[in-house]
């Protein structure tokens, strides 16, 4: 069976797409994230 | 048979396509189903709309949930097999299909006031969108990141818990812009707000089946080779079909371990709200904020576990981490049993752990199927296992609410209210452990032969 390595076959840093991608769920989660941690001062009487 | 661009020989990865495309991939679709925690806010106004003065609100507006998630246990257990065949991008387009339609008709049902059609969609034809979505990503994470499974798994396993956080005050925000709350709620800005999930859900889950690629045959990290790999006594290099799986010990012993783990977590999370209240009544006026505050934080633990103690598996081996989250959540479930609410940070903590615990159960039973049963069928194997998921959704809440209430209309007072439910918590966890504990090898009666190994929907044909 043929074998293939990351450093051959892939880049080892990551594509602009890749970046995009990763903007495309980090945004929405940190929104999310932001919309709870509001919450938490509450807890301490804040 | 999927056809045209949804087959897995389609998506095998070009050279030059980098590895770290998949987890966003994963986690756009992992986001969106995650929205199923966030029903809840939906329940007020259809039972102010649609079901006003209907008795049985409270009801049939959890009846959707309910149905979603049983569903989902449903559906990755007789879908999995299918996904493992046809591969991550048909999986991954059923998912958007199944879960963007299931809104789309809700939205229907809601506008011509047919609450049927609420259930049937977004409970039915949702739920098997959740299911089919929630295994889609892991097989195919384990074979991209074989040196760092227990990571990439807990990344896209944590998007779940983030699809929540997302989705609750997003929807909540739309509901109250179409005037589906307020003094006088309308049906119609509860059908807008379900059509506009089910669009903007599918433009977002879209990135997920356009992204995803499977690695090619014999692909490796660089650095990294099989034999050099930290090994274990429980981590093969052989390979278990699904239908043999489930004829194992192993498989049923992980059933138990998930099975209550899930359960002694919801145990706390299902009732997050009233356990604090009844914990620390002295917090005055603010007491529903600060209720609100401890399920906020609780939320947070249970995500953040999912990727760390996860990730920390790949470092000191999927037993000893079960072994963490069931001995030292049934020391932590004792903790605050014994201490009360004598010291409220001990009380946090202690919750926080355990509900971090929680979340990480989830996000690294795949990696131990993959240490257990390689990575032939593990998708299957692993939506076999989600029915431990929804055992844990019904003994869970059944459990904890049943005996408090039972406790309140005693009149007991304060924490004794879950003194019981708590000691069955950490009577679960004991048994949990026991049996993360007899867990061994597959013996090898049970692995494929040499040549039906290879991961190709032949091979999955086979099982």
């Amino acid at each position: 069976m043929s074998t293939h390595s990351e450093s051959a076959d892939v880049r080892s840093g990551p594509p602009a797409v890749a970046w995009l991608a990763w903007v495309w769920v980090v945004v929405p989660f940190l929104y999310g994230l932001y919309q709870l941690v509001i919450k938490i001062p509450a807890l301490f009487g804040g | 048979m999927a056809v045209g661009f949804l087959q897995r020989e389609r998506i095998v990865a070009p050279p030059g396509w980098s590895r770290w495309l998949i987890p966003p991939a994963a986690l756009s679709i992992h986001l969106a189903i995650g929205q199923a925690y966030a029903w809840s806010v939906f329940k007020n106004p259809l039972a102010a709309t649609m079901l006003q003065g209907n008795p049985a609100a409270g009801t049939l507006t959890a009846l959707p949930f309910t149905l979603g998630i049983v569903m989902l246990g449903v559906s990755a257990a007789v879908f999995g097999t299918a996904v493992d065949r046809n591969g991550p991008r048909w999986a991954m387009f059923m998912s958007m299909l199944c879960f963007s339609t299931g809104f789309l008709v809700s939205a229907f049902g809601v506008s011509i006031g047919q609450y049927w059609l609420v259930i049937v969609g977004y409970g039915l034809i949702g739920g098997i969108g959740l299911g089919i979505g929630y295994i889609s990503p892991v097989s195919t994470l384990i074979k991209w990141f074989p040196d760092r499974p227990g990571m990439a798994t807990g990344l896209a396993i944590m998007g779940f818990g983030g699809g929540a956080l997302i989705a609750s005050p997003w929807s909540a925000s739309m509901l109250s812009g179409f005037g589906a709350t307020g003094d006088n709620p309308q049906a119609s800005g509860v059908a807008l707000s379900f059509l506009v999930h089910g669009l903007v859900y599918a433009v977002f889950m879209s990135v997920g089946w356009l992204l995803v690629r499977v690695p090619p045959d014999g692909w490796r990290p660089t650095g990294w080779h099989p034999d050099a790999a930290k090994t274990g006594t429980l981590i093969t290099t052989a390979n278990v079909s699904a239908n043999n799986a489930i004829r194992t010990p192993q498989f049923w012993f992980l059933w138990v371990v998930l099975c209550f783990n899930v359960t002694a977590g919801i145990g706390i999370l299902e009732r997050a709200s009233p356990i604090f209240q009844d914990y620390f009544p002295d917090a005055g006026t603010q007491i529903a904020a600060a209720a609100a505050g401890f399920v906020a934080i609780l939320s947070l633990s249970n995500m953040v576990g999912r990727i760390v103690w996860s990730s920390t598996s790949d470092i000191i081996g999927r037993k000893n981490i079960y072994r963490v989250y069931l001995g030292v959540g049934a020391l932590l479930y004792l903790l605050i049993t014994l201490t009360g609410n004598a010291n409220q940070v001990l009380f946090l903590i202690a919750s926080m752990l355990i509900l971090s615990f929680y979340g990480a159960g989830f996000a690294t039973v795949p990696a131990y199927l993959r240490d257990l049963f390689g990575t032939y069928q593990v998708g299957a194997i692993h939506g076999r296992l989600l029915t431990a998921w929804s055992t844990a959704g019904v003994l869970g809440p059944v459990i904890v609410n049943a005996i408090a209430d039972a406790q309140i209309a005693a009149g007991v007072q304060g924490p004794g209210r879950y003194t019981v439910a708590f000691s069955i918590m950490i009577g679960l966890l004991i048994i949990g452990f026991v049996c993360n504990e007899l867990i061994r090898p597959v013996h090898e009666r049970f692995h494929e032969p040499v040549g039906e190994q290879a991961i190709s929907p032949e091979g999955a044909k086979a099982a």
